[in-house]
């Protein structure tokens, strides 16, 4: 597959790219849905093909191809380069990129169960069991997921780069919907569209589906008869899911660089972020230390090289509470003059790299659930995310959970239904005034983030804990 | 080869490898273009081609789908093979609904050559066009194209194909205080007018930079394209949607009238503005299907799976992964009204361009939190008056067009690119008017 990504590489630059790099993936996915004690579907999907990136002047080009042969691929290289071309019809201002070590290598993602070959029967056993648990404990509408994929990707770039890179991630999840009079409840286990991670069936073995389908389905139903969340403000206490979602909307997008530069102004939006700040503005609480770290063993943003060919490392994204690094790639950081990218990733062959989450999460705190709970006097716990909405900039968020529970006197008393918090972005990471520890950090991953046009579906993920905000607004309704 | 050639040649593979199995063949030939700007020069500009090849067997009462993007002889025959393999070990399918009999296309699709062919540097002039015309605000956008050839075939018989292309245009021109967005969308390429559409759009942005903050509350609104073309989406992903009603989580109820009389929904892949294929992702041929007339619901989208369980026929709206998702129009239409300035009966409201990342709160009430994007303005005695920050609402959807919710519909009717949902392999349409409600609960604003 080398030769391939060379060739393609080797076309564009003699159309007269002054740099090129050709991505080869071979992707399969696999996924296995049921209802109610019954399999829904069975989706397998492969895909091959090769990726061209072309810079001429200031200007990109792209074109992709699902042939292998040298005649497309060296076709792909010329249209690339073709692309960038006509982009100087629109020039923007002179673009340089970071310059980065040149590698030929290989990495895999650690797998100690080949998600691929484990039985169909055996998986399906699995999601169709669940839902047939949720099932008979009475809820209408009991559903479970799973999902693997598998990527080699072969990078070749003008400036020498070869690597290859084999990741395997895979997860799975399962959720129930209690029908009341003119209105639903939901519970999902442990998320709701699961839990993932950049590892082998051992991640799916471990989430242990099967120990917690009857508890979700008897919450699902008391939330139907529960009290609402009341309106107000209060403290609140965030769940670890909850928070990995906190975190993903209104730091992991805020940071991304090429947000912050105005480049996904037309469709994803910008940031509140300004980049004369960095280094200076307070973004939230001491408490508050996020990083972006794709080295992290199982954790669903990791990988050895970005699809630049940038070596995955740790970066300090909030330093003890104040704002110090972005999401970056080559191009956004030499912009920006920044001398650290690392962050850019397509979705498949077929698609432009772009500058995606790795894993952004924060760094252990000195609390525990239990001694937040404790320690409040009057609040809500809130965990398992239901709804998220936040505007362009990322500041303006309004998140809704699938159940709350009342607190009172340092104790967790009765159970809400249609919690909902909204806040800005700094002045709520600012209220953050207790942080649950290492033991209780767990690395979330999001399979499903949207970003880009023609639109790219990234996999994230969050080391996240519970954590309290204080004077949070809840309890808003239609 | 063509698509057709294709899904006949793996109707043939998947016949001599398992005699009496049921196969549907969709073969999908896809070329996609989308030339993108920020601040105001070709940042990302990309073209793929592609084919997909997506195949479902039904043997011995099971069933079970596979997608591939090879078209060789090898790579087919794999598909099949690992098909069938899968096939085997999926348990008995209780609701099969059967193959799609032969029948003919009642559309042939909407076909640009010009369009089909465009490079790269015709998408790149209508770019230019439109940042000349911003007049030195910056601009943010795309221009896109796209064509598919599509086939169908399955082993009942039925063999359909055709051919559609599209072209869009969305982008906004920037202050640094406020946006504007202008956008089309059709068949063409050479119908978008890149000038007309960046000077709309920065004469939207220059009557923005100005902006009042708005307690929370009730407003009366005039909602433009952009903006119902959410609030359509929204009653079609979670209500109007076969599966929603199959399980019981949908708010429709057929035959209700659950809207007010000017609202009349219904997708039309015979309109000359469809960009759809004439055909959904079980071979049926696709025709004019009416979701809502005058607020009475009279149907919901249907793949062959829920219409049974529905105990109707299918209304042609089959998606890949629809056995998840539900059924979904692909050239969707909100008649237009007879409204020429929906703005001059308000005497005290909002005129919303867009709605942003909103999200359902509950799919049965359907109520829906958002955020405002790309402009706002308070109405005041019939004229337009200060523009107003970002505002947020948490709003049900279905309460907002209720019985004698709508004040008014305008007359025209626009284009939104990118249609509403994930349509049999191609492309989409929706087309809108704006809209005027008695209603909208702002519930808080850019500062919380």
């Amino acid at each position: 597959m080398f030769d391939v990504a060379t060739e393609a590489v080797e076309a564009a630059v003699a159309a007269g790219a002054r740099y090129a790099d050709a991505r080869v993936k071979h992707q399969r996915y696999e996924s296995m849905s049921a209802q109610n004690g019954a399999l829904e579907d069975l989706t397998q999907r492969e895909a091959i093909g090769v990726g061209v990136r072309a810079l001429v002047g200031s200007s990109w080009g792209f074109f992709a191809v699902g042939d292998l042969d040298d005649a497309a691929a060296r076709r792909a290289g010329e249209q690339a380069t073709a692309i960038a071309r006509a982009s100087a019809v629109v020039p923007g201002p002179d673009l340089d990129l970071l310059e980065i070590p040149v590698r030929q290598d290989s990495w895999a993602s650690p797998c100690a169960e080949d998600p691929l070959s484990v039985s169909l029967a055996d998986k399906g056993d699995l999601v169709v069991g669940v839902t047939d648990t949720m099932h008979r404990a009475g809820v209408p509408l009991a559903s479970a997921l799973y999902q693997v994929w598998d990527t080699r990707t072969w990078f070749v770039s003008s400036e020498g780069h070869r690597i290859d890179q084999h990741i395997r991630e895979c997860g799975a999840g399962m959720h129930c919907l209690a029908i009341g009079e003119g209105s639903t409840q939901r519970r999902s286990y442990p998320a709701f569209r699961g839990d993932y991670g950049t590892a082998g069936w051992e991640q799916v073995r471990a989430t242990d589906l099967p120990a917690h389908a009857e508890r979700i389905a008897a919450e699902a139903q008391a939330l139907l008869t529960a009290p609402q969340c009341p309106a107000g403000t209060t403290d609140v206490i965030l769940g670890g899911e909850q928070m990995s979602l906190q975190i993903h909307e209104s730091v992991g997008h805020a940071v991304e660089l090429d947000r912050i530069l105005g480049w996904e102004a037309g469709y994803a939006g910008t940031s509140w972020l300004d980049l004369a700040q960095l280094g200076r503005l307070r973004y939230g609480s001491e408490l508050m230390n996020v990083t972006a770290d794709p080295t992290l063993p199982g954790a669903l943003g990791s990988f050895g090289y970005d699809d630049e060919g940038t070596p995955a490392a740790p970066n300090d994204i909030v330093r003890d509470g104040m704002w110090v690094g972005v999401l970056a790639g080559r191009d956004s950081a030499a912009r920006a003059g920044l001398d650290y990218a690392g962050a850019v990733r397509s979705d498949g062959y077929a698609r432009l790299p772009m500058v995606r989450m790795t894993n952004v999460g924060l760094l252990a705190g000195p609390d525990s659930l239990e001694s937040m709970i404790a320690a409040t006097d009057d609040g809500i716990f809130m965990e398992h995310n239901r709804s998220w909405s936040i505007d362009d900039k990322r500041r303006n968020f309004q998140f809704g959970c699938e159940i709350g529970w009342e607190i009172k006197n340092g104790e967790r008393g009765r159970m809400l239904r249609n919690p909902t918090y909204t806040g800005i972005g700094p002045q709520f990471w600012a209220s953050m005034d207790m942080l649950a520890g290492e033991s209780e950090r767990r690395f979330w991953g999001t399979p499903n983030c949207g970003k880009g046009q023609p639109g790219q579906v990234g996999h994230t993920g969050h080391p996240a804990m519970p954590a309290r905000f204080r004077n949070v607004r809840v309890g808003v309704t239609g | 080869m063509t698509p057709a050639d294709i899904a006949a040649q793996v109707v043939e593979l998947v016949a001599a490898a398992q005699p009496g199995a049921e196969a549907a063949v969709t073969v999908s030939r896809e070329t996609s273009a989308l030339t993108r700007f920020a601040e105001s020069f070709i940042h990302q500009n990309v073209a793929d081609e592609a084919d997909v090849v997506m195949l479902q067997v039904h043997v011995d009462g099971r069933t079970a789908s596979a997608q591939g993007n090879g078209t060789s002889a090898e790579a087919l025959t794999r598909l099949v093979e690992s098909t069938l393999a899968a096939v085997a070990l999926r348990p008995a399918d209780s609701s099969y609904p059967g193959l799609a009999e032969p029948a003919t296309l009642v559309a042939a699709g909407n076909w640009d050559g010009a369009t089909a062919t465009a490079e790269p540097d015709a998408r790149a002039a209508v770019v230019r066009a439109f940042v000349d015309a911003a007049a030195g605000l910056s601009c943010a956008g795309y221009c896109q194209t796209g064509r598919v050839e599509a086939a169908f075939a399955n082993s009942a018989g039925q063999a359909v194909s055709a051919r559609v292309t599209e072209a869009g245009l969305s982008a906004v021109a920037r202050t640094g205080r406020s946006d504007g967005v202008a956008r089309d969308a059709g068949i063409a390429l050479s119908a978008l007018d890149g000038h007309r559409l960046g000077a709309a759009a920065a004469a939207k942005a220059r009557n923005g930079m100005e902006q009042v903050d708005l307690p929370p509350g009730r407003y009366e609104v005039v909602l433009e394209a952009g903006a119902v073309s959410d609030l359509v989406g929204g009653l079609l992903w979670q209500g109007l949607n076969g599966k929603a009603v199959v399980e019981g989580r949908s708010f429709a109820q057929v035959g209700a009238q659950q809207f007010d009389q000017a609202i009349t929904l219904y997708d039309d892949s015979t309109d000359e503005r469809a960009t759809g294929l004439p055909f959904d992702a079980e071979g049926t041929p696709k025709q004019r299907l009416e979701l809502v007339a005058a607020g009475v619901v009279t149907g919901v989208p249907h793949d062959r799976r829920t219409a049974a369980a529905c105990g109707t026929t299918s209304t042609a709206c089959a998606v890949p992964g629809g056995e998840r998702w539900g059924a979904f129009p692909s050239d969707v239409r909100l008649a237009a009204g007879t409204g020429d300035d929906l703005v001059a009966g308000v005497e005290r409201g909002l005129l919303v361009t867009d709605f942003w990342y909103t999200r359902a709160l509950d799919p049965r009430t359907l109520v829906y939190t958002g955020l405002t994007r790309n402009g706002v303005w308070l109405i005041e005695n019939g004229g337009l008056g200060p523009a107003v920050s970002t505002l947020r609402f948490t709003q049900s959807y279905v309460d907002a067009l209720a019985p004698g919710a709508v004040l008014g519909v305008s007359s025209q009717q626009y284009s939104v690119p990118g249609g509403v949902a994930p349509v049999a392999r191609g492309t989409g349409s929706l087309v809108v008017p704006s809209l005027r409600l008695a209603s909208w609960n702002i519930t808080g604003g850019a500062a919380g």
